[in-house]
């Protein structure tokens, strides 16, 4: 059959674009996934719940954690808005901002907290620590978009280089925390594009030996520094203290709960941190293991509809981007709660939209717009 | 070109998905992991951190019990509690001590005894106790600490009732008083039960009825946050407050008895005959109770004890006097119904007395002597010579054992803690305690009070009370009800002695014979006239033998003779007996009087006034 050219590339595909145009979702329209979106909510109401309680009923307190999530939603819109080939442009230069704002941050940074992470720029405060959990896995994506997968050996050596730049920075900050995140987004990068098994293997034996060696090398002191190296956000003397009464909250808890406001241990403070790290052991205390099996639905939920996301994405970059992405998500929510729970050492990993506290709620959002954006930029090809 | 372009797209996307799959599948299992470690810690190990949880936040506080409140027999009160408010600091909740004190006191007058009060009583409690910095805060101090508070943690106001004794100096001699318990009382207290109590009743009613008076320690289970403060109260059982207690005394003749002694020292004891109940017991000096509730420095403390007159020493229960003359009504009695003398047996008194077949002369007070005397008349006019006579005639045994039967030489049992008990001497006493035989000297003196013989002014009211009812008397005693803490009031009866066994007439010939000693010619005739009947008897003990009669008084002050009075009245019905030992004065009797006008003036008025009452009304 022969095929007027003109109709084979002009009218059809004007026709295609016209069907897309018509046939586009609302969903596309205005670049928002509701699935997203709801569940996202949900889990914003959950936290807000809790932290009304955590709070002890700060209603002030509760209302600027509305403002701040307010805040957030929008700017995940409006990163929506970003079509997926405007981040792949612009990710170098913000990879390369953020890096100097952490060294900005060394140098003059506004101690907050005890540790250099705050950079005021007289209006608002933020951690370009922040600005790294987006731009790392972006940047990385960029840096594979057009590659052949698995990444090579000088791949990996170039990806170990952008990690650990703004790693190292954070890192000597210090927040832990933030850097063992920012490491964790790194790899899921590396792992989603295709890292070969025998590295990852190396890797993890490489560390494995290597810790205890470094161990065994270390003075008690300095155990004990890293100790505290570890646990930045609460004194020497009281390590042990957060993570008992955490751990006395969720089990005394039990399956249903103190109920809600009922909570003891976060009321009468013996739970440090209550209304942001620890906020899960609130949770944990009054809602019981049902709260928590409710939290940790939801998460999946919006884990699932992430790792969707990331399947129908139509091209390396934005796969990349949102595969690490929303794997970044569910590190922070894991780590959090394995802190609280006891699992892991505490580092200070907030619990995503639970926790009260401002930068890396905003971060988040715009991870989800990001996703949201490369899910509703999607351009119908034939496969 | 084109085709290999799209096999390596597909072959990363492939990758992709599969590395995606991996990835679903560890989020899957971390999950299960997160699930499974809140399973452990909620159902596996929930009741563990439930035990946890639960001694985190909840304390068992104690609530002290209110103190009974004491009062007198009109229902005034005499012992009480009122709030105070005190300065306290835990020591284990401030940083620096010394300089938190240096700070509050640019708020608060904090004096140097406060603070060495305090340094003790640091060491005395536990690092988180709070303890007292300043106690009675005034209002000023009060609301200048709040507005500063902030700037003082681990310091804060506490309220709480102390013990306040509104009439002070005029009772302590009956009520005693509270103080803080010490190391010997911790030993001895039901430690539970004293869990919120900081003081405990040092001395006199507090004392002994301290059981009575503190109650039952109360409870609260409380919720308290890590810093261990108080959030909410989840369980209250309230502590039984102390028992009411209604004493016999009557503050006002207290206060009489305290005015009449002025600066004399000396006792006084009035008891209701018919009772036992003691309306009065004051000793003089005295000192004011609610010293001891505040606490003293030990200078103040010693400033007290060595005061002049030694206020501590409570005279009406632990000043041991001889007798003196007021012995002889007791030994006419016996002597009496013994048989040893009739109502007509008589002497002549030359002056003085000598034992068969010795020199020693043994005066009477009175130089020449009183002429022809009876025992009705000796007892008027407390002829020495008679009893002289009497007393050897009838022996040591006699004489101690109409004593004993009066109630002397042993404590009288009356309802308080620090009573001594006098002595009456026998010769196995003497033997005993002197490793000397009783020589009949010993028994001559021992007629007319002197010697070893030693009476307590409340054992002397006592043996007056029990003679003014003709051998009939009740055990003295303050405690007369107590009410509950259900407020049910509960009688104390009182418990009669046994009686002591004397011929009807005898009583009479006796108790004639001390209504003449405040009549015209008898030794209290000074006592002057009342409108009641009054039997009595005079006494006079030396404290400095003047070798021969005299009253000594140019000697000085402190060397002069004790001079002692009994007398009960009405004598027909008799309403109050007393006993007044004044040391180094002659003005017994004189204070006797003032006690009895007191104590008839009031029935008069209150007569009075119950019949202008019963007039009115018709």
């Amino acid at each position: 059959m022969k095929l007027n050219p003109a109709i084979l590339f002009k009218a059809p595909i004007s026709q295609s674009e016209r069907m897309m145009q018509m046939k586009r979702t609302l969903s596309e329209r205005i670049h928002v996934d509701f699935f997203l979106l709801f569940a996202l909510l949900a889990l914003t109401a959950l936290g807000l719940i809790v932290l009304y309680s955590a709070s002890n009923g700060d209603t002030m307190l509760v209302l600027r954690q509305v403002a701040r999530l307010a805040i957030a939603f929008v700017v995940m819109i409006i990163v929506a808005q970003i079509s997926p080939e405007k981040m792949r442009l612009w990710i170098p230069w913000i990879y390369l901002l953020g890096v100097i704002l952490l060294v900005a941050v060394l140098v003059m940074g506004d101690i907050g907290k005890g540790a250099q992470r705050w950079l005021d720029l007289g209006v608002i405060r933020f951690q370009p620590s922040e600005i790294m959990k987006l731009a790392i896995p972006i940047f990385m994506a960029w840096y594979f978009a057009d590659k052949e997968l698995p990444p090579s050996v000088l791949d990996l050596i170039i990806c170990a280089a952008i990690i650990a730049v703004p790693v190292l920075l954070t890192a000597k900050q210090p927040d832990l925390g933030t850097a063992l995140m920012l490491a964790g987004t790194g790899a899921w990068v590396l792992f989603l594009a295709g890292m070969r098994w025998r590295y990852i293997l190396l890797l993890a034996f490489l560390a494995a030996a290597a810790m205890p060696a470094l161990w065994f090398m270390m003075h008690g002191y300095q155990r004990q520094r890293v100790l505290t190296f570890l646990n930045p956000e609460s004194d020497p003397l009281g390590a042990g203290y957060h993570i008992i009464q955490s751990k006395i909250a969720i089990g005394s808890g039990g399956v249903f709960g103190k109920g809600w406001l009922n909570g003891t241990q976060s009321h009468l403070n013996f739970l440090p941190e209550h209304a942001t790290d620890f906020i899960f052991a609130v949770l944990g205390e009054e809602l019981g293991l049902v709260g928590a099996i409710v939290l940790l639905a939801l998460v999946l939920v919006i884990m699932l509809r992430g790792l969707y996301i990331s399947a129908q994405a139509q091209d390396t970059f934005t796969r990349l981007v949102a595969g690490s992405l929303i794997l970044t998500f569910f590190l922070s929510v894991f780590i959090n709660i394995g802190m609280v729970t006891g699992l892991l050492p505490v580092v200070g990993v907030p619990l995503p939209l639970f926790s009260y506290g401002g930068t890396s709620m905003v971060t988040l959002m715009a991870s989800f717009g990001v996703l949201m954006s490369i899910h509703t930029h999607r351009r119908l090809v034939a496969k | 070109m084109e085709q290999k372009q799209i096999s390596a797209r597909e072959r990363n996307t492939k990758l992709f998905n599969r590395r995606l799959l991996v990835s679903t599948v560890i989020v899957l299992i971390l999950i299960a992991v997160l699930v499974l470690r809140l399973c452990y810690l909620q159902i596996i190990q929930h009741s563990t951190f439930t035990t946890l949880s639960n001694k985190n936040q909840v304390t068992l506080l104690p609530l002290p019990p209110n103190r009974g409140v004491i009062y007198d027999r009109n229902g005034i009160v005499i012992a009480e509690n009122l709030p105070v408010f005190s300065l306290e600091l835990i020591p284990d909740k401030v940083k620096d001590l010394n300089q938190t004190i240096t700070q509050l006191k640019t708020i608060i007058d904090i004096s140097p005894e406060d603070i060495e009060q305090f340094n003790k009583q640091v060491k005395q409690h536990r690092r988180f106790d709070s303890v007292p910095l300043k106690i009675k805060l005034t209002d000023d101090e009060i609301s200048r600490f709040y507005v500063n508070q902030y700037q003082f943690p681990g310091v804060f106001i506490k309220a709480q009732l102390m013990r306040y004794y509104p009439l002070g100096p005029s009772l302590v001699d009956v009520v005693g008083y509270v103080g803080r318990i010490n190391e010997r009382e911790l030993g001895q207290i039901n430690q539970a039960n004293y869990a919120a109590t900081n003081f405990i009743g040092k001395l006199g009613i507090e004392a002994k009825y301290e059981e009575q008076l503190h109650g039952k320690v109360g409870y609260q289970e409380v919720e308290t946050d890590a810093s261990g403060r108080i959030v909410r109260v989840l369980k209250r059982i309230n502590p039984t407050p102390g028992n009411n207690l209604h004493l016999s005394v009557d503050s006002r003749l207290q206060i009489a008895a305290k005015k009449a002694l002025g600066d004399i020292y000396g006792a006084v004891v009035a008891i209701q005959p018919k009772t036992g109940e003691i309306l009065a017991m004051a000793s003089n000096p005295s000192y004011d109770p609610n010293m001891f509730v505040k606490g003293m420095s030990t200078e103040e403390y010693n400033a007290i004890r060595n005061a002049p007159g030694k206020p501590l020493y409570n005279r009406s229960l632990r000043g041991q006097y001889p007798f003196g003359s007021t012995i002889k009504p007791f030994l006419a009695l016996e002597a009496l119904n013994s048989g040893t003398i009739d109502t007509k047996f008589k002497i002549r008194d030359p002056g003085y007395f000598s034992l068969p077949g010795s020199s020693h002369v043994y005066r009477d007070w009175r130089k020449g002597g009183h002429g022809t005397v009876n025992v009705s008349r000796a007892v008027t006019i407390s002829c020495d010579t008679f009893f002289y006579t009497i007393g050897v005639k009838m022996g040591i045994s006699h004489i101690s054992a109409i004593l004993n039967d009066f109630g002397f030489g042993e404590l009288t049992g009356v309802d308080l803690v620090e009573e001594l008990p006098g002595l009456v001497p026998t010769p196995k006493w003497k033997k005993a305690r002197r490793g000397q035989s009783w020589y009949p000297g010993d028994t001559v003196i021992s007629a007319i009070g002197q010697g070893y013989m030693l009476t307590t002014p409340l054992q002397l009211a006592n043996g007056t009370a029990i003679l003014s009812m003709r051998g009939h008397g009740y055990k003295p005693h303050f405690l007369v009800k107590w009410q509950d803490d259900q407020g049910k009031y509960h009688d104390n009866p009182p418990i009669p002695l046994m009686p002591v066994k004397v011929d009807p007439e005898y009583w009479d010939v006796v108790i004639d014979a001390m209504h003449g000693v405040v009549m015209p010619g008898g030794t209290a005739a000074a006592f002057g006239q009342t409108p009641y009947k009054v039997a009595g008897k005079t006494g006079t003990a030396q404290v400095f033998s003047t070798h021969g009669r005299g009253a000594g008084k140019n000697l000085p002050k402190h060397l002069r003779d004790n001079t002692l009075f009994i007398a009960f009245a009405p004598m027909d019905d008799p309403q109050i007996a007393v006993a007044v030992i004044v040391e180094n004065s002659h003005d017994a009797k004189f204070v006797a009087r003032k006690v009895f006008d007191a104590y008839f003036n009031e029935e008069e008025k209150d007569e009075a006034k119950s019949s202008d009452s019963v007039q009115s009304a018709n």
